[in-house]
């Protein structure tokens, strides 16, 4: 006992933190190991990809949700923003430099031009009280979604050519090429989305979070969802912080969605995949997770994502039976009753335990409680 | 011990999660019976030699090779949510003509397995529907049903070298690949033989064209017919677009044709909206000749809707319910009694591309034990060399580039039912 004391000196967080990592690490090895023994079905192969860009998305609206406080019903916009900026860049590069540098522009590109949608909507909103980024967000999901679908640019030996009408008033010439199509989107994007990457990803956003989270900046951010007036009162920037917070949920929404359009050859604005239905969906993640709960978004954002696919046995019973399940687990996990109930049964068969998990249970709780308050 | 707890809780949750992504393999390679069961429920097959067959099977290897005794062939498309009623037809003709094949003998004596998987009408969902059936073990791909879809699984099929005969995805992409071919016309061949049909029977010589800026079917179509309209002898004077959010009220694009003095309204569209925009059309005293593509077929079907509003309206179809051939007739009325419902041009693709999955094989003299590739790569060859009868057209050939060769028909509402013009 004494020796692990003292080797593991970790504060509360950091070892939580660890854990968040490991989880990930061991998942990657785990995953690995069967892809390499041919054990894994086609369909779990094709999901790994989809897995992380839902992983990430949680992720990324935990940290304006669940740290900042803030409810976003546009996180799907901004994978929007960031899937066609990356896949335009990665369209018009194709083959003029090496794949592995072009996607990683691709992704630089598509966090930036996230990011910066971020602060532009930010700028004007997040200096209001109240629930109005909710509905600005909501707006600029389906904003971006509608402009996407009526933007056509091409490219011919004479440059760029840009039109918000058809493709016939590009003009192009003989050796033209449209790059962006209108309502059919972007065609032909490289298949560059592989597990690895997408973990690698997973990693950085979380690395990025939760070190914010952690950091001076997390806790005056932590602070203003609080209890704003206090924060103010001693002298913290709010719209900074809250900036901060929310284009950097943005920025990582933007990498997932480069992700995504590197993962299909067809990216299309359809209200199934930007709309605001997959923006509740996400949410829905957070929300099951734990807000303000990275790991549980993280699990919860696997769960769901698997299920229906899971579910196909039952053909098209199997959306009422995920609905249903959607239910129950949502209070199992959150009604007052069911907390009650949980918190009896670990008493009554893990009283042993009690006493040497109360630590481990007040941070769980604590955070819990923290991201209800927020809310 | 307090110590101990983080590390073991740690551990156990990512044995959780490995045990999660194990048992999803285990599940899907050991699950072969009960996936099959349900596919049996979920498209209403009767024929339960084929289920037990499929069990008999153990396909664990996920290269999808079958190696069993039957052909196995999957289907991708929406059975689900707004398109779901393509998807629907789909499966449910793809249904109907391999029972008829089946009860017929089957491909050079060999019965086939059929399975249709939904996909949402969801790019990332086909793809996941695809990777579903290759886990069954399906050989061949009748799908996927909508454009993007097909886009989408054209990739993956490409790169397993499956053979993909997709019955309705329109869209230029969908065939891009030498394994990949269609039944249906392509948006750019719609729209051109439209053109053409207007301006060689000197239909009209001022045109309006109202279509759906949303959708890839309508603009594709609109695009190659506003090309090839510069070679006609009329022209356009209006184009007005509207998109899947404010597809209601069409009285601001049927104003503008209206004052542009269109003779003809040409609607590239899906036959809803057209209901609509002839309903609309009558209320503001405006009758110009209307005009539609493939996509119009199925207007007479619309609940509340007069019929007799459509009367004269002109459309470029390959097939139609009404028509009097025989084979048409037994297709829709074996479909109706088995669904008891009409089929519309998605059933009637569906059931080509079963027949012509049918010619080719026989002509290749494909058989169950052939590998996915091969089977795929004697596929690729036969399919130039068949020459179908089919719903959808009489004497279809196809290219090597996947291209079906097939005269569009133009058929004119009259009193209520369709006649060929």
């Amino acid at each position: 006992m004494g020796k692990m004391n003292s080797k593991l000196k970790f504060s509360k967080t950091t070892k939580s933190n660890m854990i968040t990592y490991l989880i990930v690490a061991v998942a990657f090895v785990a995953v690995k190991i069967l892809l390499a023994g041919g054990h894994m079905s086609s369909l779990m192969e094709g999901l790994l990809v989809p897995l992380c860009i839902y992983v990430m998305l949680a992720v990324s609206l935990n940290l304006t949700v669940g740290i900042l406080g803030e409810l976003s019903l546009g996180h799907a916009g901004f994978m929007c923003v960031g899937a066609f900026a990356g896949a335009f860049f990665s369209k018009c590069m194709k083959g003029a430099m090496p794949d592995g540098l072009r996607f990683l522009i691709a992704m630089v590109i598509g966090a930036a031009v996230a990011g910066a949608f971020g602060i532009l909507i930010g700028i004007p909103v997040l200096r209001l009280k109240g629930d109005y980024l909710a509905i600005v967000t909501l707006a600029f999901g389906e904003i971006i979604k509608n402009l996407v679908n009526v933007l056509y640019i091409g490219r011919d030996g004479e440059g760029f050519h840009f039109s918000m009408k058809d493709s016939i008033s590009l003009h192009l010439g003989e050796d033209g090429e449209v790059l962006i199509n209108g309502a059919q989107g972007i065609t032909g994007t490289p298949h560059d989305a592989s597990f690895t990457v997408g973990i690698i990803l997973i990693l950085i956003s979380l690395f990025v979070i939760l070190n914010l989270i952690n950091s001076r900046d997390g806790r005056a951010i932590m602070s203003i969802r609080d209890n704003r007036i206090a924060a103010e009162s001693v002298g913290i920037n709010i719209t900074k912080y809250k900036l901060m917070a929310f284009s950097i949920s943005a920025a990582i929404a933007g990498v997932a969605g480069v992700l995504y359009a590197h993962n299909l050859s067809t990216l299309t604005a359809l209200p199934k995949n930007f709309g605001y239905n997959m923006s509740i969906m996400i949410l829905v993640y957070v929300v099951l997770g734990g807000i303000g709960n990275i790991r549980g978004s993280i699990i919860s954002a696997v769960i769901l994502t698997l299920l229906p696919e899971l579910l196909r046995g039952l053909s098209d019973y199997r959306m009422l039976i995920y609905a249903v399940i959607l239910i129950v687990m949502m209070l199992f996990n959150w009604s007052p009753k069911a907390i009650d109930w949980k918190e009896r049964v670990r008493e009554k068969y893990f009283s042993g335990w009690k006493g040497r998990k109360g630590a481990a249970g007040q941070v769980s709780e604590g955070v819990l409680s923290k991201g209800k308050g927020g809310k | 011990m307090k110590k101990y707890n983080k590390i073991i809780s740690a551990v156990m949750a990512s044995a959780m999660v490995a045990s999660l992504f194990a048992g999803c393999g285990n599940a899907a390679d050991s699950g072969n019976s009960s996936a099959d069961n349900s596919g049996k429920a979920d498209t209403a097959a009767e024929n339960t030699e084929s289920g037990e067959a499929g069990n008999a099977e153990a396909s664990g290897d996920s290269a999808g090779a079958g190696g069993g005794t039957v052909f196995k062939i999957g289907g991708v498309g929406p059975t689900t949510g707004g398109a779901a009623v393509y998807g629907i037809a789909v499966q449910n003709a793809s249904q109907l003509a391999v029972d008829e094949i089946n009860a017929a003998g089957g491909i050079n004596g060999v019965q086939i397995e059929f399975k249709f998987e939904d996909d949402e009408c969801d790019a990332e969902k086909s793809v996941n529907a695809y990777n579903t059936l290759k886990d069954w073990g399906m050989q061949m791909l009748v799908g996927a049903v909508t454009s993007g879809c097909s886009v989408a699984v054209a990739e993956k099929t490409a790169e397993d070298n499956m053979f993909q005969l997709t019955p309705s995805g329109s869209s230029v992409d969908c065939v891009k690949y030498d394994n990949a071919f269609r039944v249906c016309f392509s948006d750019p061949n719609q729209g051109m033989a439209s053109a053409k049909y207007i301006g060689e029977n000197a239909i009209a010589s001022t045109v309006a064209i109202i279509y759906d800026s949303s959708d890839i079917y309508s603009s594709g179509i609109y695009e190659k017919f506003a090309a090839e309209a510069a070679n006609q002898p009329f022209e356009i004077v209006s184009a007005e677009a509207f998109t899947a959010d404010s597809k209601t009220d069409f009285s601001v694009q049927l104003q503008k044709a209206k004052d542009a003095g269109a003779e003809l309204v040409f609607l590239p569209i899906y036959y809803t909206e057209a209901s609509l925009i002839l309903s609309q059309a009558s209320t503001l005293g405006y009758a110009p000749i209307f005009f539609g593509c493939d996509g119009l077929d199925g207007i007479l079907n619309v609940e509340n809707f007069d019929t007799s509003l459509a009367e004269g309206v002109m459309l470029l179809t390959p097939f139609a319910a009404d028509a009097e051939d025989e084979l048409t007739q037994n297709f829709v009325t074996a479909y109706k009694e088995k669904f008891g419902d009409t089929p519309n041009q998605f059933a009637a693709d569906a059931y080509d591309a079963v027949y012509a999955i049918k010619a080719a094989g026989e002509k290749a003299g494909i058989t169950p034990d052939m590998d996915m590739s091969a089977m795929c790569e004697a596929m690729k060859a036969a399919m130039p060399q068949i020459t179908l009868d089919g719903l959808t057209g009489v004497g279809m050939t196809w290219d090597v580039s996947g291209e079906p060769n097939k005269e569009p028909k133009a058929v004119k509402i009259t009193g209520g039912v369709y006649t060929a013009m």
